[in-house]
This record gives structure tokens, C-alpha cells and sequence, in this order.
């Protein structure tokens, strides 16, 4: 027993700074060459940060792309779902506020068009995308509010659309943040 | 087919398909056979002897049991000081608090039976310090724990009539530097060039686009983040784990570490049939897994493309299914196959929300951690299966009136109340911990506890006895995914859980081995024609029903209050 102990207190010791140390400084260092340098990949505009690429953010303005509802308000220190259950009337409740809430903002699309993502909440409460579905049914109420065509805002959005990955595997996404910094400067 | 399945069916191949010679090269690893990673040998070689360890000395059954105990207990308390103290140890830059005892007892069992439940939010409740030496760590060491357990059952099955099992410390280091490393580096290095953050800054607060200001968690997570789908731990980051956009970014990465989730498990089932030279038993093993898994995933994967009938009522169009708890960028089949990978493997980790998720799903994932041998988690997913081996054999050794022998060993009473009392232990754990929880909620709602059980559930009705159920069956099964709507860090769950994931970590570990260490001293009887073939088919049918049994019998009454209910109630 007493041998058991002093080989596995100083094989712990060995292990802790091999996997606790060396292996996360190792993937650090190798960090250091990618797109961002293991930060994460900072958006900026006019040289300012206004955010991360991956992690979504809130937009409530009617003059943006709205993100999908969050649980956590889109805090990206405390990332969460609102783990309610498909069944649940309270929830129902708060979907059918966010289904009012949309066709107040947006008089022109009815409720058969609203995706389900624009009424409910994400997993991690950041998700940074809306399928191209959720992008489109809100042009309209852009075009207006900001004066433009709305032909030109479609050729935005599908400019932004990224297609499933090498054409073949998964859904097509829209990156809010990259779309509404666009949006920014079709103004100018 | 669509996009989204293609992904699916890719994943699930490209897994097979390197797990395969995965096994293999893991046979000839434990064989002392040469491979391609040799130059880790000096490596090892350091570690044994400042370890003071020699590792050619053979050990008996019970000589392992007593190492794999000794280094877990050292563990236990090492994690537990380093968590209820991390507030007062380095690396915290963003100034999170210690964690309360009930909570650090929680979180150490939990990372060190590669559970990793986690009660506690990765953002707010963690430092950089635990984060690595002790999560990352633990990740590491439970999973070779694991595979270093599951080794010594079949160098039992191997060897003709002998006590020597070979070393626990070999299998265990070079669990680690032969496999759990090579392919974590692997994974981590793709993880970091897709967004995952690895350098050690702390928050950035940041002014949005329309004005309002956030603060973003960030740390040297890609590392972590590999070897935790790897050594199927689960435990992430992030609070919500792989459905953060940092943790798992684009759907490549989610490719890549739902590969990972399956692969050694997998990998091992073919590793035995290599190691042992009965490439047929494997595949009767695989095929009994498979159709396991693959009956949860259709129903799973058709329950969340489908959408939600609630939903669907109110109007809204639901092209890309039930979204609720998911990201856009996997989608709800991506989700779903997630979910139930996540939960054959004892991993845990999550790429959406469980607790969201349609009822059907949710039955799938419980019944899923409530079998916990189809794949299973590294090294112990074997174990589990093991057992249900022991009692297939002798059910069937029964039905033809002969003794019941496997391997060229015959099962006799002392293997076969090892076997019943594991087997049994399983729904005994899950269902006497939620009869509890139901009995507090029941009859002291507002007792003077910090939550008090009427906070406990976030949903009503028979979804929140599934959130009670699910905790307790994941804490079982060593899986560590939650309904995390469960209000679960207060001394009920955080104390009832740990004592559930302990006893369901180490007995089911210890009476294995045990069975093993005794069946490889009796004298071996070679095949006759009236032997039962363990690599044939009829067999394997044996094992499924074996397994239905046990578990339809034990688990179908509690799944029909939650889930079932739920479902049927569904208008």
C-alpha cells in the first residue's frame, strides 16, 4: 500500500504538469499562428473592436439584423440555454411575445414566414448566425428604415450566406455580425 | 439527401473508418509491439523511473485494483483543496470566486470518474488554474484510468490459466502518451485554427455594434476542449459547452469532435478482437452496439428534424426543425446525433440543449446512459458490456442445460453474483436517487435550504420528473450531460450526485476486473462441439436481449413518468 502511494503521488505530480502545463502551452505556442493569434478573431471597424466573429451578439434595433433571442441577453461571460422544455406553457407563452414582438417590427411578413430561430432561444445563448431564412424575412423592414432598395439589401444577404461546409455537410448560415457591419457601410 | 443528413452519415463512416485500424494499432500498443509512436518510449521511461515504478513487474487482479484505488483517492483530495482554495492560487484573471465544499465535492468526483457533470458555470466558477491542472488533468488521467482497467480484462481473456495481468501503470501511461495524447494534439491543433482561443488572456470587454457593452470569456481552452471529447469526459470550458460559439465554432469542429466522441470507443471494441485474435467477436460486439445506437439516433434525429408540435401549432415555419437550445450552424439532425453519441459514450459534452430537446429524443438519451455499454465510455463502456457477456452466457448455459463457459472458462456462482450485483447496481443508484429527490420535493418544498426543492425544476409536470431522472441516470452512467433547467448546484444534487457517480464509477470497475482476475485462474476447457460459440451470431442476439431485459425491466416504469408521458401528452 505505502509503495501504491509514493509511486502514485509522484507519478500524479509528473502527469499534472505534463497534461496541466506542457500540453496547454505547446497548443498555446502553435496558437499563436492562427488567424487571431488564440485571442479569438476580433471584428473591427474604423480600427475599433466591436466584437468577435464567433461569439453573436445582441441586436435589437430595427435598423439591424436582429440575432436570435438569448437566454443569458447575449453576456458572453455566462453563456447558457434557457433549458426549457418543448412543452412548457410558460415558454410557449414567451414565444408567442416574441412572435407578436416580430410582425409588430416587421408589419409587412406574417406569422407562417417567421423561422422558428427568430422566436426561440439559442443553446450557448451567443449564437453568432441565422440561416438564410431568418435574414431574408427581415429585408423588408431594413430597406425601409434605412432608405435602401430592397434588392440591394437580398444581394447583401445572400453575398453574406455561407454555404453548407465544402457544398456538402451541414445547414447554410449567415453571420450577423459580418452582415450588419456590412450593412453599415452600404450606407456610405 | 439534404445537408444536414449527409453530415451525419459522414461523420458516423468517417468514425469507422479510422477506428478500425485505431484498434488495431491500440492491440499492437498492448502487445509491446513496435508502432509509429515509439519515440514517446524515452518519454515514458523518465516518468516510470522518477516515479520510482517498475513497469514489467506483473500484477494479480486485486494488485491493479489497489493501484487504480490508491491514485484515485490522491486525485480526490488533490482536486477537492484545489477548487474549495482556487480563488487563492494563480492563473484567475478574471477573479472568480472559490467554489463552496458541497460544490467542490461535486466537481471533483465528477472530473475524477470522467463524469464531469458540472455544477458549476466554466465562465464564473472555474480559474485558469483548474481549468488546466486539475480538469484538463483529470481529463487525461480518468480516461487512461479507464482503458488502463479495461486492459486488464482482456489480458485475462488472453492468457491461458495464470494470476499475471501485466502492470497498471504501463497500461495507464501509455493509455496516455500512446493514445489520449497523440490524438488530443491532433484535435486541439485543429480546434485553435478554426477560432478556438488558446492563449491565457482573461475577459475582453468589448463596445457592440449597436452600443451595448459585453464582456467576453476567453482562456487556453483548445487543449482542453480536444482531450474532453477524446477520453469521452465532457466536461467543457464554457458553460455551455459545445454549443459555444469559442468551443466549437463551425461545423468542421463539430465534425471533428463528435469524431472524436465515438472514435476510441469504438476503437476499442476492435482493439479486443485484435488483441485477443477473434476479429469475429468484435464484430458480434459492434453489431450488438450498433443497433442500439443507431435505433435511438433515427428516432432522435426524426423527433428534432420534424419540429416542435407545440411550435408548429402556434403558426411559425420550422424549415430548419426544433430550434429551441440549438445553434444554427449545426442544425437539429447535427444536434441530435450529438445527443445520442454523447450519451452511448458516457461523454456528455453537448452541442444543444437536452432539457429542450423533444421528448422522444430525451427517452433516447436517458435510455442510452441507463444501458451504458453501446460503445460505453473508454475502457469502461467494455466493462459494462462485460457483464452483460457474464449473464448472457449463463442465461444461455442455463437454456441448453449445460455449464455456462466463456473463453474456455466456466461462470460459476461467485462470477455470476458479481455480475447480478453490478448489474443491478446501475437502476438501483438511478432509481432510489430520484424516488429521493421526488420524496423531498413531495413532501418538503420549502425546507431551509439555500434552493429549496420547489426552485429545483425549471419545467413543470412530467418534463421536470425527466430533469430529476436524467440527473441521476447521467451521474450513474458516469455521462455528465444534465437537463440543466435543474437547479443542481445546492447540497441535495451536489452531494447526492457525487455519491451516485462515485459508487457508480468504482464498483462497476471493480467487479469486472474481478470476474476477469478470477475466471483467468480457473483451468481452461477447450471448445467442443457443445460449446456456445461467443463469436457467432446467435450469440450476439443473446447479448441484445439480455440487455433489453435488464434494462426495459428496471428503467421502462420511471421513462414512462417522464419522457413517454410527455410525449403521448404532446396534442
Amino acid at each position: 500500500m505505502k509503495t501504491h502511494f509514493f509511486q502514485s503521488l509522484k507519478l500524479t505530480l509528473i502527469l499534472i504538469v505534463l497534461a496541466g502545463g506542457v500540453y496547454p502551452l505547446l497548443i498555446s505556442a502553435i496558437g499563436k499562428l492562427t488567424p487571431g493569434g488564440g485571442d479569438g478573431q476580433e471584428i473591427k471597424v474604423n480600427g475599433k473592436v466591436v466584437g468577435f466573429a464567433n461569439v453573436g451578439q445582441k441586436f435589437t434595433k430595427d435598423e439591424y439584423f436582429w440575432s436570435r433571442p438569448s437566454a443569458v441577453n447575449y453576456a458572453a461571460d455566462g453563456s447558457a440555454g434557457s433549458n426549457k422544455g418543448p412543452n412548457n406553457p410558460d415558454y410557449l407563452k414567451d414565444v408567442e411575445g416574441r412572435i407578436q414582438n416580430f410582425l409588430k417590427h416587421n408589419p409587412d411578413v406574417t406569422r407562417a414566414q417567421i423561422p422558428a430561430e427568430l422566436v426561440t432561444a439559442s443553446g450557448s445563448g451567443l449564437d453568432p448566425d441565422l440561416s438564410p431564412e431568418g435574414a431574408k424575412v427581415q429585408i423588408a423592414r431594413i430597406a425601409k428604415i434605412r432608405n435602401l432598395s430592397a434588392d440591394k439589401v437580398a444581394a447583401l444577404v445572400n453575398a453574406h450566406t455561407e454555404q453548407p461546409l465544402w457544398g456538402v455537410f451541414g445547414p447554410s448560415k449567415i453571420n450577423v455580425l459580418k452582415l450588419n457591419v456590412a450593412l453599415d457601410q452600404l450606407r456610405k | 439527401m439534404n445537408t444536414e443528413l449527409l453530415g451525419v452519415v459522414a461523420m458516423y463512416a468517417v468514425t469507422i473508418l479510422l477506428a478500425i485500424p485505431l484498434g488495431k494499432y491500440i492491440a499492437r500498443v498492448f502487445n509491446g509491439e513496435k508502432t509509429w509512436l515509439n519515440f514517446f518510449a524515452p518519454l515514458e521511461r523518465l516518468i516510470f523511473k522518477l516515479s520510482g515504478i517498475n513497469p514489467e513487474k506483473e500484477m494479480n487482479w486485486k494488485q491493479h485494483l489497489k493501484a487504480l484505488l490508491t491514485i484515485n483517492v490522491l486525485w480526490l483530495f488533490y482536486a477537492f483543496f484545489c477548487l474549495l482554495f482556487q480563488s487563492h492560487l494563480p492563473l484567475n484573471p478574471d477573479g472568480n470566486p472559490s467554489q463552496t465544499p458541497d460544490l467542490a465535492f461535486n466537481t471533483a468526483i465528477s472530473f475524477i470518474t470522467n463524469t464531469n457533470l458540472q455544477d458549476y458555470s466554466g465562465e464564473s466558477g472555474a480559474t485558469y488554474y483548474t481549468q488546466l491542472f486539475v480538469f484538463t488533468f483529470l481529463h487525461f488521467v480518468s480516461a487512461a484510468t479507464g482503458i488502463a482497467a479495461m486492459m486488464v480484462v482482456f489480458k485475462a481473456m488472453k492468457d491461458k490459466v495464470t494470476d499475471k495481468l501485466g502492470n497498471f501503470w504501463d497500461f495507464f501511461i501509455k493509455s496516455i502518451t500512446r493514445i489520449l495524447l497523440p490524438i488530443s494534439f491532433v484535435v486541439a491543433v485543429i480546434l485553435a485554427f478554426n477560432g478556438t482561443p488558446t492563449s491565457y488572456k482573461g475577459k475582453e470587454t468589448v463596445i457592440t455594434l449597436q452600443g451595448d457593452t459585453t464582456h467576453v470569456s476567453r482562456g487556453p481552452a483548445a487543449g482542453m476542449i480536444a482531450i474532453k471529447q477524446v477520453g469521452t469526459n465532457g466536461g467543457g470550458w464554457f458553460g455551455a459547452n459545445s454549443a459555444h460559439p469559442l468551443e466549437n465554432p463551425n461545423y468542421l469542429t463539430n465534425m471533428v469532435e463528435n469524431i472524436s466522441i465515438l472514435l476510441i470507443p469504438m476503437a476499442l471494441v476492435f482493439a479486443l478482437g485484435f488483441y485477443l485474435n477473434r476479429r469475429k467477436l468484435s464484430w458480434v460486439i459492434y453489431g450488438v452496439m450498433t443497433a442500439g445506437f443507431l435505433t435511438m439516433l433515427l428516432l432522435s434525429i426524426n423527433a428534432e428534424t420534424g419540429g416542435s408540435p407545440a411550435l408548429a401549432h402556434m403558426g411559425v415555419t420550422q424549415a430548419t426543425g426544433s430550434m429551441e437550445g440549438k445553434e444554427v450552424r449545426f442544425g437539429p439532425a447535427a444536434s441530435a446525433y450529438w445527443g445520442i453519441t454523447t450519451t452511448v459514450t458516457s461523454n456528455g459534452s453537448v452541442n444543444a440543449m437536452h432539457d429542450s430537446m423533444m421528448p422522444i429524443s430525451g427517452m433516447g438519451q436517458m435510455f442510452d446512459m441507463m444501458i451504458n455499454a453501446f460503445y460505453g465510455g473508454v475502457g469502461v463502456g467494455y466493462l459494462n458490456f462485460y457483464i452483460f457477456i457474464i449473464i448472457a452466457v449463463f442465461i444461455s448455459g442455463l437454456m441448453v442445460g449445460r455449464t455456462p463457459e466463456f473463453m474456455g472458462r466456466k461462470i460459476e456462482a461467485r462470477e455470476m453474483k458479481i455480475a447480478s450485483l453490478i448489474a443491478l447496481l446501475h437502476p438501483f443508484l438511478i432509481l432510489v436517487g430520484t424516488a429521493t429527490a421526488c420524496y423531498f420535493l413531495v413532501h418538503f418544498p420549502n425546507i431551509n435550504w439555500a434552493e429549496k426543492p420547489s426552485a429545483w425544476l425549471a419545467n413543470p409536470t412530467f418534463h421536470g420528473f425527466s430533469e430529476m431522472l436524467y440527473q441521476f441516470t447521467s451521474s450513474s452512467a458516469n455521462n455528465g450531460s444534465g437537463y440543466e433547467g435543474l437547479g443542481d448546484n445546492s447540497i441535495f444534487w451536489n452531494v447526492g450526485a457525487g455519491i451516485v457517480m462515485f459508487i457508480g464509477r468504482f464498483l462497476p470497475i471493480i467487479g469486472p476486473v474481478a470476474i476477469a482476475g478470477l475466471l483467468a485462474g480457473k483451468k481452461f476447457i477447450p471448445e467442443s462441439a457443445g460449446t456456445l460459440k461467443s463469436d457467432s451470431i446467435t450469440f450476439g442476439l443473446m447479448i441484445f436481449a439480455v440487455i433489453l431485459i435488464v434494462a426495459a425491466l428496471s428503467f421502462f416504469p420511471a421513462l414512462a413518468l417522464g419522457p413517454i408521458a410527455e410525449h403521448v401528452s404532446i396534442k
